[in-house]
């Protein structure tokens, strides 16, 4: 399947569609069987509450879950980058989902994936 | 008669495995940062070098570490680390007394039995007892063969050595252990034989050889004895410089180069090999590790460094580590299993980004008081800690700041211990600033873990830095704030990070014992258990760390205390989660049991009477 | 001979077994370890969805026992055992009975807030459980926080205990978002100036007329529903509670002040139950709640023949759910005594 060019950005005719069929859910699949948990949230947003680097910007590790889950991987590696791993989210999730190691685990696989593309 | 054939499995293994350790420490050497080898150099020359060397004899000869952990332990490896060097001492000796002083070759003493059938009675001799190196050299392989009789035993019975779990070795390994460990039995073999035939030897070579004499047709046996003592000792070296024994050359370097003060880079290299090579494979440090209860015994530190050592790291193993410290506290070499740790995550997290630019545009806050108080990230999911270090300000009179009351930045040393060196670095720096802006000359904080790192990584000139309670314990010492005993049965837990990690064990207890009956634990101080919720571990999942947990929740309430007290927000946190036990922080136990002082009692009248008025 | 059943556990559960059982022939004996019965439903002001009060409800239960059950009281269970094909139970105040039959109905316990520091239960004062402000609604004292002020808003937050497995709780307590809709309706009836919030990660509302409750707190009351799980809660200096979310529909993180912040604790299976079944050998599941031996088509047998269940001991449930059960049972026990 061909990638679509995609427009980021603020332009009116940025695409505001989730294409799923054409996104990359490699990087998805690496990271869940790295840290199986992942499957595990529910989107309760505690750990975006919690955050440490939320406080300061936007980040929402919620967020990122969902993005990778969809496969909209493109810029995560900027949102992961925001992470001190200071551990709250973790402390507060309801699920238990390893958060810390979710946050290693997608920076590698978004680095590794880089790597590879250059 | 200096040569025979015989000797060349040995004589060759040596010189190979000369030829090995050359090679591996000229590479060492090699990889040395420039500074470190300057240091090394210096310490050649310097008083250091007696303390190594007094180091060397007692760790490495006498194993006085091991000797604490276990006597039976610590004679097994006694017996063969200063049995062999006397035997190779003493053989030098004997053989020079009797080839009359000459140089001689390098298995000359080995197989010196073989050479000499002397029996006369050494001039010197008349001081001492007649045939005495005969009857030294005896005693000495008999000193090596009951440390293999115990080493054997320790097969089965290894509870008697004080370990419940001994290491898995690698098949490589066993081979060097069967030939180093059939190396004694045939020399005692070899010499008996031959001192049953020329009726020579020692008290032991002689019984036994005369007795052998009876039944075995010695003069068939003998020189194959002494092939085979060859042969191990042959395999032995030539198998040492890739087995666990490469410890024994490595150990001593590692000595040295510790008292020269040099330590382990960022990154893995020349000191952390020779940390690696030190490595004996003992297995103390495996039954220490919690990480054994969640199933994770492939990951205790003997494992963790051999996969360094045959370069198969593996992220899930180097992952798997909850920084507790206890194997650092418990291992007899001395190695820094965290360090180690550490340095294999910087490899493994090596092309993670970190990006905090967003922190640039922090506001200062222009409060200026002699105490700032910091809660840490944790501590704010501790409401009832960060409520009690207030209320305990307020009591005792201290204006402070609260510097992260609307939330941390986080103190860095989380990611220092996943490896990101670099990106904690730029958290120590903004933070260093907020500190030394509010000019304060005391940091309180709630948190080990920011303790910790504020000490030892910050540079914060004119802040003493402070756990809370130790500065709570100064409040008390000062008589600031005065404490009412309670009814309360209670037990205290060490976090790592404030026990093992910095060493403060009495000020929490000393408070503690002022309100509190306390019990003692059979876990405690520089043996703590860890709660299981460190955040020294990165792939640990929650089913082990309950486990973990639950396990030192078992430990800590076996005296059934009505209350169990910690000093760390998140070891809180976690033995909260274990629902077994009322965990209460020292800090929120002081807030409950504080006298007023007399200035408050004072006030507090005035106010009544002015209730009554009204 | 007449068949005896021992039910243990006088709540809503417990009261209807006994009558239906008496009903069906049987000499009934109820047995409660508190000096009243009624379980969790006296402490109720107002039940959803019709608000009917807790107490009518509570007194046309009770009003169903006839004079021939036995209800023994103020009864702590410390024996129970199957021998042959009867139990003998005894209590610890001497309390001894043979019985064909049991039926276990002994309720939830209430979460414990105490357990998530971090909403600040026990610590701030304006901090409350649902079960609180029943108390609160039950003692008709006018409407004020702990600092005596009429909160300008209230908070909600669902699932405290619940949906959580860092309290060992993964399931869902079932009664707490509709008990969150009630409650926010009833305060905003006692407080019509105040802005009510609700905080919560899905809204369950399984039952009929639930919806149409929900409907109408937003349509009647404006209550506003965020949709974000607490993450931690602080207090101001002036003892409000700041609240942490995430507004996860938006993707902002979101900190708002309240006055009076409730959190709607859920049910738990009762520490005491587990003692009963152990003395009776039942497996414990990971839950902790007693499990039936087919929760689709047999949902009041046990493993053990002759011992049965009804009501939340097997899993969270509203009063009618509860109240259908334990109809239910007694069916199963006439069922087994007469076969
Ligand atoms: C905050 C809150 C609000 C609610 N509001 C509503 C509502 O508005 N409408 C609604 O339909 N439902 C509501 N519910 C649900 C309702 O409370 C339950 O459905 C009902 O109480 C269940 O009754 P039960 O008999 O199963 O348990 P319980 O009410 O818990 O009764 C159990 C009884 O057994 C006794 N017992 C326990 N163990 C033993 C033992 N070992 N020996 C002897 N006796 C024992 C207990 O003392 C108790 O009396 C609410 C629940 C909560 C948590
Ligand atoms: S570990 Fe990262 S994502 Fe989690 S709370 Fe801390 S900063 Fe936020
Ligand atoms: S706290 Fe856990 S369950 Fe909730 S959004 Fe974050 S990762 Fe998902
Ligand atoms: S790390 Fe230390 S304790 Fe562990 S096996 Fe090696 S030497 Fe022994
Ligand atoms: S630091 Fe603790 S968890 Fe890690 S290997 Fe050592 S004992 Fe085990
Ligand atoms: S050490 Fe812990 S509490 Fe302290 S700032 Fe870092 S993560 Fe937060
Ligand atoms: S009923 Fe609602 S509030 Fe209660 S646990 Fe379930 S989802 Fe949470």
């Amino acid at each position: 399947m061909e990638k679509k060019p995609k427009n980021f950005g603020y332009s009116v005719t940025r695409d505001r569609q989730i294409d799923f069929d054409a996104n990359n859910h490699d990087i998805c699949k690496i990271v869940t069987k790295a840290e199986p948990t992942l499957n595990l949230c529910i989107s309760c947003g505690s750990c975006a509450a919690t955050c440490t680097a939320g406080q300061f910007t936007d980040f929402s590790l919620r967020q990122v879950i969902l993005l990778l889950r969809r496969g909209e991987t493109k810029d995560l590696d900027k949102e992961v980058s925001k992470c001190m791993l200071c551990g709250k989210c973790q402390l507060v999730c309801p699920r238990n989902v390893s958060t810390r190691n979710l946050v290693i685990q997608i920076s590698k696989a978004l680095c590794d994936n880089r790597m590879s593309a250059s | 008669m200096t040569f025979d054939l015989f000797v060349l499995p040995f004589f060759i293994g040596l010189l190979f495995l000369l030829g090995v350790l050359v090679v591996k420490y000229s590479r060492w050497i090699a990889m040395m940062d420039a500074s470190d080898r300057v240091k090394a150099g210096m310490a050649l020359f310097s008083f250091s070098l007696l303390k190594t060397i007094k180091e060397i004899f007692m760790e490495s000869l006498l194993h006085r570490r091991m000797f604490k952990r276990n006597p039976l332990l610590g004679f097994m490896h006694m017996s063969f680390a200063l049995g062999w060097l006397l035997l190779i001492v003493m053989g030098n000796l004997e053989s020079r007394v009797y080839s009359g002083g000459h140089i001689n070759p390098p298995y000359y003493p080995i197989f010196l039995k073989f050479f000499i059938h002397d029996k006369r009675v050494l001039p010197f001799e008349i001081f001492t007892l007649p045939g005495f190196f005969r009857f030294i050299m005896d005693l000495i392989l008999l000193f090596v063969l009951s440390g293999l009789v115990l080493a054997l035993f320790k097969r089965t019975r290894s509870k008697w050595f004080g370990l419940k779990r001994t290491t898995v070795h690698n098949s490589f390994d066993k081979w060097a252990i069967t030939s180093l460990w059939l190396i004694f039995p045939m020399r005692l073999l070899a010499e008996s034989f031959t001192a049953g035939i020329y009726k020579g030897g020692g008290f032991l070579t002689n019984t036994l050889g005369s007795f052998f004499n009876l039944i075995f047709p010695l003069e068939y046996l003998a020189y194959p004895a002494w092939w085979a003592y060859s042969f191990m000792l042959g395999i032995f070296f030539v198998t040492l410089p890739w087995s666990r024994f490469m410890h024994i050359p490595t150990e001593v370097i590692l000595i040295f180069l510790r008292n020269a003060g040099i330590e382990q880079g960022k990154y893995p290299g020349s000191f952390s090999e020779i940390e690696i090579n030190s490595c004996p494979r003992c297995g103390v440090c495996i039954d220490v590790c919690q990480m054994n209860q969640a199933g994770l015994t492939g990951s205790t530190a003997v494992y963790f460094i051999r996969s360094l050592r045959d370069q198969q790291t593996d992220v899930q193993l180097n992952s798997n580590c909850m920084m507790c410290g206890r194997c650092l506290e418990a291992c007899p070499v001395g190695i820094d299993t965290l360090g180690l740790r550490v340095g294999a995550r910087r490899v493994d997290n090596k092309g993670i980004i970190s990006d905090f630019s967003y922190l640039m545009k922090q506001p200062l806050i222009k409060k200026k008081t002699e105490v700032v108080y910091f809660a840490g990230c944790m501590g704010h999911l501790t409401p009832g800690v960060k409520r009690a270090m207030l209320q305990i300000f307020e009591k005792a009179g201290i204006g402070y700041t609260f510097l992260d009351e609307d939330g941390s930045i986080c103190c860095g040393r989380p990611l220092k211990l996943a490896g990101m060196q670099e990106a904690a670095l730029k958290l120590v720096s903004e933070n260093t600033v907020k500190i030394k802006n509010t000019g304060a000359k005391i940091l309180v904080t709630s948190c080990p873990i920011c303790y910790k790192v504020f000490n030892n990584d910050y540079k914060l000139e004119g802040i003493t830095v402070m756990h809370h309670s130790v500065f709570i314990d100064n409040l008390v010492k000062e008589g600031k704030l005065i404490l009412r005993p309670s009814a309360l049965k209670a037990v205290y837990h060490d976090p790592c990070e404030l026990g093992r990690g910095s060493g403060i064990y009495e000020q929490p207890r000393n408070v503690l014992k002022q309100i509190a009956e306390v019990s003692d634990v059979a876990e405690e101080r520089a043996n703590s258990l860890c709660c299981g919720g460190s955040i020294g571990d990165l792939a640990m999942n929650a089913i082990q760390r309950n486990v973990i947990r639950d396990n030192a929740l078992n430990i800590l309430c076996q005296s059934r205390p009505d209350v169990l007290v910690t000093a760390c927000p998140l070891c809180k946190k976690t033995f909260d989660s274990g629902n077994t036990i009322v965990v209460k922080d020292i800090a929120e136990l002081v807030a409950d049991n504080m006298e007023p002082n007399k200035l408050q009692l004072h006030a507090a009248e005035l106010i009544d009477q002015q209730c009554v008025i009204s | 001979m007449e068949k005896h059943v021992v039910v243990i556990g006088a709540g809503p559960a417990g009261l209807e077994t006994s009558a239906s059982l008496s009903k069906l022939g049987f000499r009934v004996t109820l047995v409660e370890k508190e000096e009243a019965t009624g379980g969790h439903l006296k402490k109720w002001h107002a039940l959803f969805p019709t608000l009917l009060s807790g107490k009518d409800a509570l007194e046309s239960i009770t009003k169903e026992l006839n004079s021939t059950i036995k209800i023994q009281t103020a009864t702590k269970i410390t024996g129970l055992e199957a021998v042959n094909d009867y139990f003998t139970i005894s209590g610890h105040n001497g309390w001894q009975e043979k019985a064909d039959a049991v039926v276990l109905t002994t309720g939830f316990q209430l979460f414990d807030s105490h357990r998530k520091e971090e909403y600040g239960y026990g610590i701030y004062e304006n901090v409350i459980t649902s079960a609180d402000l029943e108390e609160l609604f039950a003692s008709g004292k006018e409407f004020v926080n702990r600092h005596g002020n009429k909160p300008e808003r209230v908070g909600f937050v669902h699932c405290v205990g619940s949906r959580d497995e860092k309290v060992n709780n993964l399931h869902c307590s079932k009664v707490c978002c509709i008990t969150a809709v009630k409650q926010a309706i009833e305060v905003k009836q006692l407080l019509p100036d105040a802005e009510i919030f609700c905080f919560y990660m899905d809204l369950r509302m399984f039952g009929r007329h639930y919806e149409e409750l929900y409907k109408e707190a937003q349509e009647k009351y404006n209550i506003q529903f965020i949709r974000g799980r607490l993450s931690e809660s602080t207090e101001d200096h002036e003892g409000n509670i700041v609240v942490k979310v995430e507004d996860t529909l938006l993707g902002k993180p979101l900190r708002i002040k309240v006055g009076l912040l409730v959190l709607m604790a859920g049910m738990e299976p009762r520490a005491g139950t587990k003692s009963l079944t152990t003395m009776l050998g039942l497996k414990n599941v990971p839950d902790g709640f007693i499990q039936p031996v087919d929760e689709v088509l047999r949902s009041n047998f046990t493993e053990i023949p002759g011992v049965f269940v009804a009501g939340t001991c097997s899993g969270p449930k509203s009063v009618s759910d509860t109240l259908a059960d334990a109809r239910s049972a007694a069916l199963a026990v006439a069922d087994y005594l007469k076969s």
